[in-house]
């Protein structure tokens, strides 16, 4: 009986149905509480890309009081009725760059004056997805921080992206040239001094593929926001939105 | 044998403790004389890939451990069901379903961790002390010695994990759980690099399984 075909047919359709549903149930049930972490990671990226986060910090105190978010259109315009938590960049790095819902987080003083901008940046890395955040100053134009993630470069030489140590090299540099956009650029090869050009960034060696993929990224996001960036460049923005 | 012998022989074996010297050895046999990584040489490619840090190298374990423990205990539980044409894919459902339970805790309770261990939680299916614990042990034994195996292969392997790591780590990095041993003791220490690479771990992994087999006698029969 244990050998029959119908035995083994059944048996393995009541294994199957038993751990789908053992495991549908885990899912479901554990969800919200996995979405929460993975909200709160969001936070904790946007606000280490501007500020230094210390042991113990409140994060969701920071955010809520110093971190304005709203959703843009590629033409720099407030989309009204969004939010940041309801766009999904992955799914927007799908549609062409001028369709794009794009979320800015402005991180506010407290006397309300918008001191950085935090914009998320979508792209593809060498083996599968990068993503991060880059921030820049009140001036639109300089970098103050930048925060990358991957989904699967490789340990050691690609996913140093997100080090310390690489997302270091960005800070101080430059967006826009003369009123254009020139975007930060990776470089080949490792151990150069780029302190003195505002738009190269030193390479890793042995990741030229991955730091492609970050200067791709880098170039295809800045161009969605170069609308918002511009209308903000050099003014003093009030905070008005 | 009549029913009454049957119910005989089941009753003196219930009547058999918990722990007894038998069941006992089921624990310390794979802490030592058989440990799943240095003598059966099992599960090595991820003992040198998450050992670099303490606690990615002690949440593996406690996951493998509970991996092993709970589908050992569920197949053993089935072992007389089982269709013997279709065990190792009824073993490899079994073992994947506590895998990605496992990686959901993980994901909703220490999400910084579970960021670390993601791939490696998901191939404890294809660790070999898993699956050569169920095909050797649980499919030939009740429940409760079968769940003490487990238990006995996890912290063998956990044994192991933690040493390696301690050492990589200390030495490595001069850290232990991210905390700076060197630097609050007031020592300069600059950590050795090869010790953080796979590579370090293999020969580290080498000068344990030789100081073992020196200490407890072990030899490799031919």
């Amino acid at each position: 009986m244990r050998q029959s075909n119908t035995y083994i047919i059944l048996y393995s359709a009541a294994i199957t149905v038993v751990c789908g549903g053992l495991l549908a149930f885990a899912a479901v049930s554990l969800k919200p509480q996995q979405d929460a972490n993975i909200a709160m990671e969001q936070k904790k990226n946007i606000l280490a890309s501007v500020i230094t986060l210390k042991e113990g910090d409140d994060i969701n105190e920071i955010y809520n009081k110093q971190v304005k978010a709203f959703v843009i259109d590629a033409q720099g315009n407030v989309v009204e009725g969004m939010t940041p938590e309801k766009v999904i960049v992955a799914a927007e790095y799908k549609k062409t760059p001028k369709e794009r819902l794009l979320p800015v987080y402005e991180f506010r003083n407290d006397s309300g004056k918008v001191e950085y901008a935090v914009m998320p940046v979508y792209g593809y890395g060498l083996w599968n997805n990068i993503w991060g955040f880059i921030a820049v100053k009140s001036d639109f134009n300089t970098v103050q921080g930048v925060k990358f993630q991957h989904a699967g470069e490789t340990p050691g030489l690609g996913a140093r992206i997100e080090s310390e140590e690489i997302q270091e090299r960005f800070k101080g540099k430059s967006i826009f040239e003369n009123g254009s956009l020139v975007s930060i650029n990776i470089q080949k090869g490792e151990g150069n001094d780029y302190s003195g050009n505002p738009h190269k960034v030193d390479g890793m060696s042995g990741a030229t593929l991955t730091a492609k993929g970050v200067n791709n990224m880098l170039k295809d996001y800045l161009a969605c926001y170069e609308n918002y960036l511009k209308k903000n460049v050099g003014s003093t923005k009030q905070a008005s939105l | 044998m009549s029913t009454e012998a049957v119910a005989e022989v089941i009753k003196e074996k219930k009547a058999e403790p918990l722990f007894s010297k038998k069941n006992r050895k089921l624990i310390s046999n794979p802490l030592d004389i058989d440990n799943p990584v240095t003598v059966q040489i099992l599960g090595v490619c991820s003992a040198l890939a998450v050992t670099t840090q303490m606690k990615p190298a002690f949440v593996m374990s406690l996951g493998l451990t509970i991996v092993t423990a709970c589908s050992n205990v569920a197949i053993s539980a089935l072992r007389n069901t089982i269709p013997s044409r279709i065990r190792i894919i009824v073993q490899l459902a079994i073992v994947s379903l506590w895998v990605i339970m496992v990686d959901q805790i993980l994901k909703a309770y220490v999400y910084d961790v579970s960021k670390q261990l993601s791939v490696f939680v998901g191939l404890i299916i294809t660790n070999c002390i898993v699956m050569g614990r169920l095909e050797a042990y649980a499919m030939a034994n009740k429940p409760w010695p079968s769940f003490l195996d487990g238990m006995g292969n996890g912290l063998g392997y956990g044994m192991i994990l933690m040493v390696l790591a301690f050492v990589r780590e200390l030495f490595g990095a001069g850290s232990l759980f991210g905390f700076k041993v060197f630097a609050s003791l007031g020592i300069p220490y600059q950590g050795n690099g090869l010790l953080l690479l796979p590579a370090g771990a293999c020969i580290l992994l080498g000068v344990i399984i030789w100081v073992q087999r020196t200490i407890n006698g072990y030899r490799e029969s031919h």
